[in-house]
């Protein structure tokens, strides 16, 4: 038998990848602060109704009171206290933000993998995405909203749809380059069908770039939405959502700016955080594009 | 340049203990450790040495093109023409590299910026470094492309690198160094990513340089051939240390270090041996007319149409090889895809036992796939990274409704077969030397108990003494199991030892077969004889431990 010689050393043992990703974005203090920021966000998002008084209870004699002890973040024309509006408001914000990232990296998944393994579809699916890009997102969804209605459900669904190309075209990529990989070959050669193969050896490549777009659609999403409501296209004015409250703060923009500056700081505060755990998850997760930046 | 006969016989370059030191954490304390060469004005000192062992950092030492930060020269001094360039200020090194010293690189494609014109890169350097006025320049460039025998220099002043062939690039990247008239030609494996034919010339290009731009050369290989071709002198390293240096036909007439035996002994000959083989058994594969035509363009394109593959027959016998040689691009590792259906022949029929499996469906493919495996060029890519070994090892037989236990046994014991611990099957593939992986290949190939192996050019990126050890585990399973093994290779010298039979292809085209003994002894046509002749070291006979000059 053939001995293994000196020169064939055995690299350093250590298996712990994902778990060396978990100890480096700990030590990245941005992409840490902007994950405190979401779980804060988060909680008090789900617990609004015990940390705050109804959102539509309104109070005429408290007409745009400025912030103060009673108020922390004042309230609006109605007398509504924009303390609790703001914190209902979250909660449809980070609804729509994880529904939007959830759904658009799964379908855009789905279509990504048929478009890169089975070639006849591959030009047809990719031009079809190509148009969709090339409409207005904002368009788009207003376009939705108005055939179907508002609510939740149609928003979530209407900012969906344009943020899918770009999760195909990038899965796309992925599977084109790994299923040139000589593993996917030998993978092949050793006679496994192409489900398990997509499945075991094309999909976890895909995983760390799709977390990545996955936080930057979420932030998309979170200012799509805003901006739908601000136009009077979003959910619907019952419902407390930090582009409704802002667009009825509007008018009163110079006697009660507080209307709109809270529900304003909470969205930037919650799409910077967002976009920076998003930074920090893509240098720890894929170095190679963190060295060229 | 007329020198003085003290000009002539100072060295251009003497390394003096150079040790440069790794950061924390590696595989060894120093990069390279008490290095002490010099070389003469037209002489070629060879470096030659395995992966890893320190030879590029070397010659990244003396152009002053280390990693900053990463590696350090901690001791040690190298005299350009008798001025220590470690203690150079940076704009006094930049200046050197240009004028006294120039370097060419393995991927000449990669040394040159695609965007510009060869003539516009060449310019540069005569604007950097001199104070010729621009028609002088330009004058001075075709000059320069004609002087390494580039065809039609005035025409290529205005093409694009990507234009160029290989072999043209590296003449582009020599003339570039070239250009100030440099005193010290350093040269990085300039032909390792070229092709036989090309490579004999290249060499033939710096040996008449040498001589005729009066300047020393430092060649760094891991090729012994190349070595035996171009060498003055050899500096055999081995983990960061030079363990054997002098005169080229001593060092490797008579090596004395072990290291150096031990590589030069693995060198394979071109002279085939008398084989051990089984008698030949049945016709294990056999194409017919086997045909590869790439369609190009799209919607909006011309369609182009890229012969791959033209009408190429051959079979393979249970417990003979058949070795497939060629260039790159001839169309040898097109043929081992349509054997293994990985891609979908356009024509011509392939055989398994007189059934046609090149237009079979995926499902009916399934069953004739398990008698035909193969082992790819690059252990690094060819097992999942994020799959523990032994996984990739039992996938084929799972596929094949064998029992889970039954699987993991099996690939217990071929890791033993193929030389490593069964105690490994659950590390990852990252934790394992390239020979190492490439083991592992073969025991996933042989866990589905083929009739026929292909190797794929499998032993191409392995440092010579892996490389023959792979092959004896190779060859020795071939007997034990009476596989057929293709064996697909670009290097003339392991075909000889390893292929009872040999098909060089040519452009697609299979232009000679025979047995090895015949098609190396008494080629007949005019490509294989060029093939043969090009061949790198071709004078000198390999083999029985030493390399010696042919009577």
């Amino acid at each position: 038998m053939i001995e293994i010689s000196g020169s064939e050393s055995s690299m350093p043992a250590g298996d712990a990848r994902r778990n060396n990703a978990w100890v480096q974005l700990r030590r990245n203090p941005a992409a840490m602060a902007g994950a405190i920021i979401l779980v804060i966000m988060a909680v008090t998002a789900l617990f609004a109704p015990y940390l705050a008084t109804d959102p539509t209870n309104m109070s005429p004699v408290d007409r745009l009171q400025p912030p103060s002890a009673q108020w922390w973040f004042g309230t609006d024309m109605y007398g509504r206290d924009i303390y609790s509006r703001t914190l209902h408001g979250s909660r449809i914000s980070l609804a729509v933000g994880a529904s939007v990232a959830i759904l658009s990296i799964a379908i855009g998944l789905a279509i990504g993998l048929i478009a890169g393994y089975i070639r006849v579809l591959d030009a047809i699916i990719l031009r079809f995405m190509d148009g969709l890009m090339a409409i207005p997102d904002i368009l788009l969804a207003i376009a939705l909203i108005a055939l179907t209605g508002a609510s939740l459900t149609t928003i979530i669904i209407a900012i969906t749809i344009p943020e899918i190309p770009r999760v195909v075209r990038l899965v796309r990529g992925v599977v084109l380059s790994v299923r040139e990989e000589p593993y996917v070959e030998a993978a092949i050669s050793v006679g496994t069908r192409l489900p398990l193969i997509l499945i075991r050896h094309v999909l976890p490549n895909t995983i760390a770039p799709l977390i990545v777009l996955a936080t930057y659609n979420c932030a998309s999403a979170i200012i799509i939405e805003a901006i739908l409501s601000f136009l009077g296209a979003g959910v619907p004015p019952e419902i407390p959502s930090w582009g409704n409250v802002m667009a009825e703060g509007r008018i009163y923009f110079q006697r009660a700016p507080w209307i709109i500056l809270f529900p304003g700081l909470y969205l930037a505060l919650t799409v910077l955080a967002v976009n920076i755990l998003g930074d920090g998850l893509r240098d720890t997760l894929d170095p190679r594009i963190a060295k060229r930046m | 340049m007329a020198l003085t006969q003290e000009a002539a016989t100072q060295p251009v370059v003497e390394v003096r203990g150079l040790t440069v030191q790794l950061p924390k954490g590696g595989d060894r304390v120093n990069a390279i450790e008490d290095i002490n060469f010099s070389i003469a004005p037209r002489e070629t000192l060879c470096v030659v040495g395995e992966s890893g062992s320190g030879k590029s950092v070397t010659a990244q030492a003396i152009m002053g093109l280390l990693p900053k930060k990463q590696l350090v020269v901690t001791a040690g001094e190298i005299l350009l023409l008798g001025e220590n360039l470690l203690t150079a200020l940076p704009e006094r090194l930049r200046a050197l590299r240009g004028s006294r010293m120039g370097m060419i690189f393995q991927e000449p494609m990669t040394a040159l910026n695609p965007v510009l014109t060869v003539g516009r890169q060449v310019e540069e350097v005569f604007a950097t470094h001199s104070t010729l006025s621009p028609t002088d320049r330009a004058r001075r460039v075709v000059d320069l492309l004609g002087s390494v025998k580039l065809a039609d220099p005035e025409r290529l002043v205005h093409v694009y690198p990507h234009q160029l062939s290989g072999g043209q690039r590296q003449r582009v990247m020599i003339a570039m160094a070239l250009a100030m008239e440099p005193a010290l030609l350093i040269a990085d494996e300039p032909t390792t990513a070229l092709d036989v034919t090309t490579q004999a010339r290249i060499l033939e290009l710096i040996n008449e340089i040498k001589i005729s731009h009066n300047i020393g050369v430092l060649f760094i290989t891991h090729d012994f051939g190349v070595v035996a071709e171009i060498a003055d002198r050899v500096a055999v390293m081995q983990k960061g240390r030079i363990v054997e240096a002098g005169n080229a036909a001593s060092v490797l007439g008579t090596p004395t270090h072990p290291y150096t035996r031990m590589l030069i002994s693995s060198v394979p000959s071109m002279i085939p041996p008398d084989k051990r083989t089984n008698d030949a058994g049945a016709v294990v594969l056999r194409t017919r007319d086997l045909e590869m035509t790439y369609r190009g363009g799209g919607f909006f394109q011309r369609s182009r149409e890229v012969h791959a593959v033209k009408k190429v027959s051959f079979s393979v016998q249970r417990g003979r090889t058949l070795g497939i040689v060629g260039e790159s691009g001839s169309g040898k590792s097109t043929v081992a895809r349509c054997i293994v259906r990985l891609i979908n022949p356009t024509g011509g029929d392939i055989f398994i036992d007189d059934v046609e499996i090149a237009k079979l469906s995926p499902r009916r493919l399934h069953d004739y796939r398990r008698r035909i495996q193969i082992i790819f060029q690059d252990p690094y890519r060819s097992l999942n990274p994020r799959r523990r070994i032994g996984q990739s090892i039992v996938e084929g037989p799972l596929n094949y409704g064998i029992s889970h236990d039954e699987a993991w046994r099996r690939a217990k014991d071929l890791l033993e077969l193929v030389g490593l611990d069964p105690a490994v099957v659950d590390r990852y593939p990252h934790q394992f030397s390239g020979g190492q992986r490439q083991r592992v290949c073969i025991a996933r190939a042989l866990a589905m108990e083929p009739e026929l192996l292909v190797a794929d050019e499998a032993v191409s990126s392995l440092d010579v003494s892996v490389q023959a050890q792979v092959l004896d585990l190779l060859d020795d399973i071939r007997l034990r199991f009476n596989l057929a093994l293709l064996f697909i290779t670009h290097d003339l010298r392991v075909a000889a030892q390893v292929c009872d039979d040999i098909a060089v292809m040519h452009q697609g085209e299979i232009v000679e077969t025979g047995p090895t003994a015949d098609v190396f002894g008494n080629p007949q046509e005019a490509y294989t004889q060029a093939l043969l002749a090009a061949a790198p070291g071709k004078e000198w006979r390999f083999g029985e431990g030493a390399i010696t000059r042919r009577p």
